[in-house]
């Protein structure tokens, strides 16, 4: 069921950008003009500052929708981490979206004790609709500097995947396009 | 027309990955301890943390009754299966398949006569092995003859 529910989500919810649960590396990055623009929202951090996707303007960013009973999102957070700390100044941020309906009592010591050194933010379902519904997790976006969904993934994929995405879209109208290619082929 | 296709989603995703069969009635005797059985079926290629997960963070099933006046004596969830996945460094705690639990109930001494219905709420929270869903919960309905 699944792959039927992620093929239905990708068909009729997640035109915005994109989607893949399991594609070839870049594979999942849309054509420019076919993005679409990422709802925006006004969050709370794990500091109580407010976060808006808004701050974020001029940024790729990795938007990953995850809870701490979460499995697959387990496996992703070293990742992530890995990438805001060798991307952060070339424009790059990942933004946590947390799911758990207990809130900051369980998320918090969880990113702690997961030494995640990207923003937490603390999600809702109404963020989560906006966003196509967020049936299932992780659930990333990946929003370019135009701020448009530039992929979906649903489901965990592969840490390759997501680092040749993210070379590719801060290196599209910069001359790191050029170079591109070779920091892909570095992440494997 | 995006609000509706998020609706019909949200339906599919939630309502089939764990199914109840249709309850047996229970019949108890007043002042005795009655088992009776709850089927569920899950899903090919998904799987539920069992009752006693092996991490911290895993959502653990559970089963609730509303069976007044019976009490619940005890509830036997299946052994959980070991299992390793694409995402768990270890194996974990799980239940695939169908699986049935059981419940011990109690009828005191002084309950009425007749039929009575009982509520069951089971709440699980399921993976495949690439993504995980939300919690969610079974209602399952028992009719109930205390004699």
């Amino acid at each position: 069921m699944s792959r039927s529910i992620t093929h239905f989500v990708c068909a009729s919810l997640l035109g915005l950008g994109g989607c893949s649960s399991a594609p070839k590396a870049g594979a999942a990055v849309k054509p420019a003009k076919d993005r679409k623009a990422a709802p925006q929202f006004d969050l709370k951090d794990s500091n109580g500052k407010s976060a808006k996707l808004s701050d974020y303007k001029g940024k790729v960013v990795l938007l990953n929708f995850w809870a701490t009973w979460c499995g697959p999102c387990k496996i992703e957070i070293p990742w992530f981490a890995e990438f805001e700390q060798q991307f952060k100044d070339k424009g790059f941020a990942v933004l946590g979206i947390a799911m758990d309906d207990e809130g900051w009592e369980v998320v918090k010591p969880y990113i702690e004790k997961h030494k995640v050194n990207y923003r937490v933010i603390m999600g809702n379902d109404s963020v989560a609709n906006i966003y196509g519904g967020v049936e299932s997790l992780p659930t990333s976006f990946i929003i370019d500097r135009d701020g448009k969904i530039a992929a979906i993934h649903i489901g965990l994929v592969s840490k390759g995947d997501y680092h040749s995405e993210i070379v590719q879209l801060l290196g599209a109208g910069k001359t790191a396009s050029a170079s591109a290619p070779d920091a892909v082929r570095a992440s494997r | 027309m995006f609000a509706m296709l998020a609706a019909v989603a949200t339906v599919s995703a939630q309502s089939n990955i764990v199914t109840a069969a249709p309850a047996t009635r229970l019949m108890v005797k007043r002042g005795e301890v009655t088992a009776h059985k709850l089927s569920f079926r899950l899903l090919d290629g998904y799987h539920v943390n069992s009752d006693k997960p092996t991490d911290e963070y895993m959502i653990p099933m559970k089963l609730t009754w509303d069976a007044a006046p019976l009490t619940v004596a005890g509830i036997d969830f299946p052994a959980p299966k070991l299992e390793k996945y694409e995402f768990s460094e270890k194996p974990i705690a799980v239940l695939t398949g169908d699986f049935d639990i059981t419940t011990r109930f109690k009828a005191p001494t002084n309950a009425p006569s007749g039929p009575n219905l009982a509520t069951a709420k089971l709440r699980y929270q399921a993976c495949n092995n690439r993504m995980c869903f939300a919690p969610k919960t079974v209602e399952v309905r028992v009719t109930v003859d205390i004699r």
